[in-house]
């Protein structure tokens, strides 16, 4: 594994405005990452897990401090950059799945792929590929309401991971799967993380996640507790 | 913008039922605004070529006091036929009328009538003059039909007619109705009767006299007579002109009423399409796409409507508006009354311009009513449209 970082944050904080003050989500963070991380920040509910996850992916900029995600950093990213730097090298996966439900699954999985205006064949060779890789090519034509929870996020899975980006952010992937699906779901995302080297960033506080991550940083009130690298 | 118009396509055919019936909302405001404004432009040109084929032809010289509209001013408004128009009615390119006021008694009843008298072997205009050329011991002369139908005469009927003359005398003598004539246009029906010119005026006392002249095909026009001005056909249709206008102006309260409704139906549902796909929203943004081409997407998705509406407008409406190209438009009973020039049926007419008009014009608001309520997109938190929080 290479050991080129790729996210480097400093002296992150995050305050949100909550009646005439201020409620701190995010207190003095530095973290870095290196490319082909399977990494975790894990924490109770409102440590920040999602709030550091929406910077790192440029979906909110920080109150104070360095984010440099990509060689980008998030701060001085205008609106338009910041969806470019998504589009290209970022891929979400969200608790809820959020697929676009009028679209079939080879539609939901082609969307990165439009916004990158990538050709007719090579578009459907990609979601074919992305498919096989999370093992839901029989179902390329229904349609999200369709599919069970384990199936969708299958689909939100290959959606994040079809334009192979450098980094996917994944919040909470398994919240609303069971045992079983949770398991599929992490040793899909684990295999794809060894063959396509792309860093995995988790925030969650689920245990089943947890024993997949090879990265741990502890996060709560706001503040690293712990960031430990887990070797087994 | 492809990719929006892609996007926006497949969003829009997945929302499968609420698009449907916005589209054929849609369509229907097309189909019925063409339409409406196909009938009224076919009753324009209708109204307009049974006036010339029947009143106006194509101009008419008025003696310089006759107004139609001022009946005190008939008394005033006749003079010597022009020498120099002498050759052009000898040619049958313009034809004399003299116009006097008179009383009927149909049925011992007191009537006051036009009386307008004209060549009964003039072919300017469509009456059918020659009718009058009979010989019968009561003066010849013919109606319209709405006329027959107010004094209750019919073809055959004897009537006693009085009339004044040019010295202020009165005389009274039978008058036989020989034609009762059909024809769209009231102003030369509606309470007057025709009578041969040359009876009319021997009875008045103005021998080679006339309040006006109609002019056919072929004429010179002569602008400097002295005492008759010429009154060009685009003027003698100014009334028509100024009436369609009228009509246009009331329609369009209809048409703003209809598109407003189908108008509302779009915002509506762009309104609850934002409301309902925020996380779509969220997620849209979340995979790159920037907050401009969220708002683009929307908007197209809802101007979409507009295209959708023209493809399934032409599926049926296409063939109802050709049929009634066709068939024609029955007027409804009553709308003869109305004094204007109005055809039993109405066959419309559908130019390019209108369509282009009425489809760009229904695109265009479209648009702008899709484009407000997507407008709200560039102002939503991205963290929270992703969680389907409603900001």
């Amino acid at each position: 594994m290479e050991n080129s970082e790729i996210i480097s944050i400093k002296g992150l904080v995050k305050r949100f405005p909550i009646g005439k003050g201020y409620f701190t989500a995010l207190n003095g963070i530095d973290l870095s990452f290196d490319k082909g991380q399977f990494a975790g920040v894990v924490g109770p509910s409102g440590s920040g897990k999602t709030t550091l996850l929406n910077i790192i992916g440029s979906l909110d900029s920080p109150s104070e401090g360095v984010a440099n995600v990509l060689g980008q950093d998030v701060n001085k990213l205008s609106t338009k950059k910041a969806a470019i730097l998504r589009r290209k090298h970022m891929g979400f996966i969200f608790q809820t799945y959020n697929l676009l439900p009028v679209y079939t699954v080879f539609e939901n999985i082609e969307f990165p792929l439009l916004l990158l205006k990538m050709s007719n064949s090579e578009r459907k060779k990609a979601v074919m590929d992305a498919l096989d890789w999370v093992g839901i090519s029989d179902k390329v034509k229904s349609r999200p309401a369709q599919l069970s929870g384990g199936e969708c996020q299958r689909v939100a899975i290959a959606r994040a991971m079809v334009k192979k980006p450098a980094l996917v952010l994944a919040d909470e992937p398994t919240a609303n799967l069971d045992s079983e699906n949770s398991y599929n779901i992490l040793q899909t995302m684990v295999n794809l993380n060894k063959e396509l080297q792309t860093t995995f960033i988790f925030a969650t506080h689920d245990d089943k996640v947890i024993k997949y991550l090879k990265r741990k940083i502890l996060l709560e009130d706001g503040k690293v507790k712990s960031d430990n690298i887990i070797t087994n | 913008m492809m990719l929006s118009l892609k996007l926006a396509y497949r969003n829009l055919v997945g929302a499968g039922l609420r698009t449907w019936l916005n589209v054929f909302v849609l369509s229907f405001t097309y189909i019925l605004i063409i339409w409406h404004y196909g009938i009224i432009d076919g009753w324009n040109l209708q109204a307009k070529q049974d006036m010339k084929d029947w009143e106006t032809g194509n101009g008419q010289y008025w003696q310089q006091n006759y107004d139609p509209y001022d009946f005190f001013s008939f008394e005033e408004s006749h003079a010597q036929i022009p020498q120099s128009f002498n050759k052009a009615i000898c040619d049958g390119t313009i034809t004399p009328v003299l116009i006097f006021q008179a009383t009927i008694y149909p049925e011992g009843r007191i009537q006051n009538i036009l009386l307008k008298g004209i060549d009964p072997n003039q072919k300017i205009i469509s009456l059918p003059t020659d009718e009058m050329n009979v010989v019968s011991e009561e003066i010849p002369v013919m109606i319209g039909r709405r006329m027959a139908k107010n004094c209750k005469l019919k073809e055959g009927d004897i009537t006693t007619m009085r009339w004044r003359d040019v010295n202020g005398t009165f005389d009274a003598k039978e008058v036989k109705i020989v034609k009762v004539f059909n024809c769209n246009v009231p102003n030369v029906d509606a309470g007057q009767m025709w009578i041969p010119i040359k009876i009319l005026q021997e009875m008045m006392q103005a021998k080679d006299e006339a309040s006006m002249f109609i002019v056919g095909e072929n004429h010179e026009i002569n602008y400097s007579v002295l005492g008759w001005e010429f009154k060009s056909y685009d003027y003698l249709m100014t009334e028509v002109d100024e009436m369609i206008k009228m009509k246009k102006i009331g329609g369009s309260v209809f048409y703003f009423i209809l598109i407003l409704l189908a108008m509302l139906a779009i915002f509506d549902t762009q309104v609850l399409s934002i409301f309902r796909r925020q996380k779509e929203i969220g997620t849209y943004i979340a995979m790159g796409m920037t907050r401009r081409q969220v708002v683009g997407l929307f908007t197209v998705e809802g101007a979409m409507h507009a295209i959708l509406a023209i493809i399934v407008g032409a599926i049926y409406g296409i063939p109802f508006l050709l049929w009634q190209m066709k068939i024609g438009f029955t007027m409804p009973a009553g709308t003869d009354d109305m004094g204007i020039a109005i055809a039993e049926k109405i066959f419309p007419v559908y130019g390019g311009g209108l369509i282009l008009f009425t489809v760009l014009l229904v695109i265009i608001i479209t648009t702008i009513v899709s484009y407000m309520p997507a407008r709200k997109i560039s102002k939503m938190k991205p963290t929270d449209a992703i969680k389907g929080k409603i900001q």
